[in-house]
């Protein structure tokens, strides 16, 4: 009976508990993430369509879509989808923390509101969006018309670029919370001692904002932007609800165009070329993180 | 025309049997004691459909479901999603091997994966033989050349046709609906000036955009490929075509190019709409604005230079995957549910909105109850099928799916691209889908 005391004692040791204790994590890691990677970048290179594994035919899938100017045009949007929705998240989001992190009548409840379009589901959102943006009965142009500010009602998603607009103002809209939320801890986290010694050494409110908040909320906003671009890059429900890729492809983004050539269209290999494409851009936004985190 | 199926119920009513034939029971356990198909035992099915635009559909679709699961003691489960939904769900279930025993999908969906589903040969021609036979679109999108079988039970479409408002046609001065696509564009025009645009997708809209696009092309006599599946989409055809739909497009009510499917119905029974290309659904839910309701006229297309029918319907047919444990009990609840004493009240409860594919329901009353049902009853007739002149396949299933065609027409109209580069980037598209 010497095993049981033998395989404590080795669980003394930090060393051999640590990986016994990452282990339920690590499987499910490499079961439900590294897997349907490793099999994406697999039907990426085969010839692979539905009901058919296909032959192996290497970077042909990636040569086909790289010709191809849909997927062209699906990344360039992707990438500015992106770019211009964290912006805008990332400076409302941050105007909005400022102003939840005062105490006035009523802030516990306006903190609360302010998850809404965060916590409802994508899809019902998205759904209510495309009401308030419809050509015909869009309650923004109405009140845009009671306003005397236009004649008639805006074609907000019938042409390419007012589509892209409004997808991305709705992007904003969604993930502004998530900024919201995340900066309003930060700034929580900021000593009052530091805005009072600015203060009697001079400092105005910008310069207090400049040399004090912007710096110490610096790695907070890196982890955001990075978790937040990858959300938006992956974004999928929001554009395939409201537009379906339209007018003329010029709203679809990897994620619907993967799905159009994969699910819809049974090209499971040039599908998975697409999916896997926005792969890069997401190992640098999490490598970015990554850093981040252990610099802190 | 009246069939075996058709006289023998009416036979029945007359002595007395047809009451108990309408409340389920009875006739339907004799139904299937002459069916070949036997259930297995114990069995259990799942049905995947896609939601009607009419409420009728679903509701009667469910009480037929009901008397099959009384008749013989089969439970059935149905699932219902919106129509887009519907094709990647069965794309997914071929792929996985697991899902719905029955698929009713859309148009050449059963030609994607037909090594995955259950020869249907039996069931199409025993069901065929009963009513009639088939109209050619379904044998085309039912019947794979490639495995010489039938791959799927053919349902019927969901039949399109305009609709247009009869007071501002003659305000126009149409009291009559044009006949030639001239005449629809001087319609157009008319009710434009008169401030009741008409208005026709040009978005990502599954039945809507691809409906009207294809009814142009083909009526200039544009077709996206030839038999052989060569690639025929760059032609003098199908530039009248898209010159014709730029100048309908002038006529037509702002945002079209943003418009998916629900956008017509919405925006036609709030009386924006003067004219539009749509099924019955909308004619049927103007029941609720009685002013709408009486001023609503449904037609037959009129004919385009080609001077043929040039509809396009979405096709729907119902497909048995191999993974399915009882495939004798899902053919036999298709054959019940395709018999006259659940198909004809089926097809009257939804006033025509699937028009059948079997042409012994073609002289169902329902059909010349109103002149307004009468125009959808001739949707199969009349009907083509995608890719056409092409192969139906995969290669025409990818084409619709990725709205090639739709698209051609959307840059011409909304994006003012020229006709020939909106055609060479169809034709470009079209040679690469087709050479997959």
């Amino acid at each position: 009976m010497t095993g049981r005391p033998q395989i404590l004692a080795r669980l003394d040791s930090p060393r051999v508990l640590g990986y016994v204790l990452i282990a339920p994590a690590a499987v499910l890691l490499l079961g439900l993430l590294a897997y349907p990677l490793v099999l994406g970048v697999w039907l990426s290179m085969t010839s692979a369509s539905l009901g058919n594994a296909g032959e192996f035919v290497g970077l042909k899938n990636y040569a086909t879509i790289l010709d191809d100017p849909i997927f062209r045009g699906a990344a360039a949007f992707s990438v500015l989808y992106t770019v211009c929705a964290e912006i805008g998240k990332l400076t409302l989001g941050l105007a909005l923390a400022l102003i939840l992190n005062q105490r006035f009548r009523g802030y516990r409840a306006a903190r609360s509101l302010m998850l809404l379009p965060w916590v409802a589901p994508t899809v019902l959102s998205a759904l209510a969006w495309l009401w308030l943006l419809d050509p015909q009965f869009s309650a923004l142009s109405w009140l845009l018309i009671k306003l005397h500010l236009i004649e008639t009602n805006i074609d907000f998603l019938g042409h390419a670029w007012p589509a892209r607009f409004s997808l991305i103002v709705v992007n904003i809209w969604r993930g502004l919370p998530y900024f919201a939320i995340g900066y309003l801890a930060g700034l929580q986290g900021i000593s009052k001692d530091l805005y009072e010694a600015a203060a009697i050494d001079g400092a105005t409110g910008w310069q207090a904002f400049r040399r004090i908040t912007w710096p110490l909320l610096a790695p907070i906003t890196t982890i955001l932007v990075a978790f937040s671009s990858i959300f938006t890059l992956t974004d999928f429900q929001l554009i395939w609800t409201m537009t379906r890729g339209g007018p003329t492809d010029s709203t679809q983004v990897f994620t619907t165009l993967a799905y159009q050539r994969a699910i819809t269209g049974g090209q499971l290999g040039e599908g998975a070329a697409i999916a896997v494409a926005p792969i890069v851009f997401m190992v640098v936004l999490a490598v970015i993180v990554v850093r981040s985190v252990r610099e802190r | 025309m009246s069939h075996p199926d058709r006289r023998r119920f009416l036979q029945m009513s007359a002595a007395g049997i047809g009451a108990a034939t309408m409340a389920g029971g009875f006739p339907a356990l004799a139904s299937a004691a002459d069916s070949p198909f036997k259930p297995e035992k114990g069995a259990a099915l799942q049905l995947l459909r896609w939601k009607g635009f009419v409420k009728r559909d679903d509701e009667v679709w469910a009480e037929n479901t009901a008397k099959f699961e009384k008749a013989t003691g089969i439970k059935v489960t149905i699932d219902a999603l919106s129509w887009p939904d519907v094709t990647p769900k069965a794309a997914l279930a071929a792929q996985v091997g697991s899902g719905p025993d029955i698929i009713m999908g859309w148009n050449d969906d059963p030609f994607v994966y037909p090594d995955k589903l259950v020869d249907m040969t039996d069931l199409a021609e025993h069901v065929g033989k009963a009513h009639g036979g088939y109209f050619d679109t379904a044998h085309t999108y039912c019947f794979d050349p490639e495995v010489k079988r039938w791959v799927s039970q053919p349902i019927g479409v969901t039949g399109n046709a305009l609709v247009y408002r009869k007071s501002w046609a003659k305000e126009a001065g149409f009291a009559e609906f044009p006949k030639d696509f001239d005449g629809m564009l001087k319609l157009a025009r008319g009710l434009k000036k008169n401030g009741h645009p008409c208005g026709f997708s040009l978005g990502h809209a599954v039945g809507d955009a691809n409906g009207w696009t294809h009814w142009v092309l083909w009526g200039f006599g544009g077709k996206q490929a030839n038999p052989d599946n060569s690639i025929a989409i760059n032609s003098a055809e199908t530039t009248h075509a898209l010159e014709y739909a730029k100048q309908l497009y002038e006529t037509m009510i702002a945002g079209v190019a943003g418009w998916l499917d629900p956008n017509n119905n919405q925006a036609f029974l709030a009386g924006q709409l003067g004219l539009t290309m749509n099924g019955i659904s909308i004619w049927a839910s103007s029941k609720e604005k009685p002013e709408i309701y009486a001023d609503v006229a449904n037609v037959v297309p009129p004919y385009g230079p080609s001077k043929q029918h040039t509809i396009f319907n979405n096709f729907t047919s119902a497909f048995i995957f191999k993974y399915s444990k009882y495939p004798q009990a899902a053919k036999e609840y298709l054959r019940f549910m395709l018999d006259t004493p659940q198909a004809d009240p089926w097809v009257t409860g939804m006033v025509g909105y699937v028009t059948p594919a079997l042409k012994g329901y073609a002289d169902l009353p329902v059909w010349t109850s109103n002149p307004n049902i009468t125009p959808y009853r001739d949707a199969m007739a009349g009907a083509k099928f995608d890719g056409f002149n092409g192969k139906p396949g995969k290669a025409a299933a990818q084409a619709l799916d990725e709205f090639v065609i739709v698209d051609m027409f959307a840059d011409v109209c909304v994006n003012n691209m020229a006709v020939k580069d909106s055609i060479a980037k169809a034709e470009k598209r079209l040679a690469t889908i087709y050479k997959r």
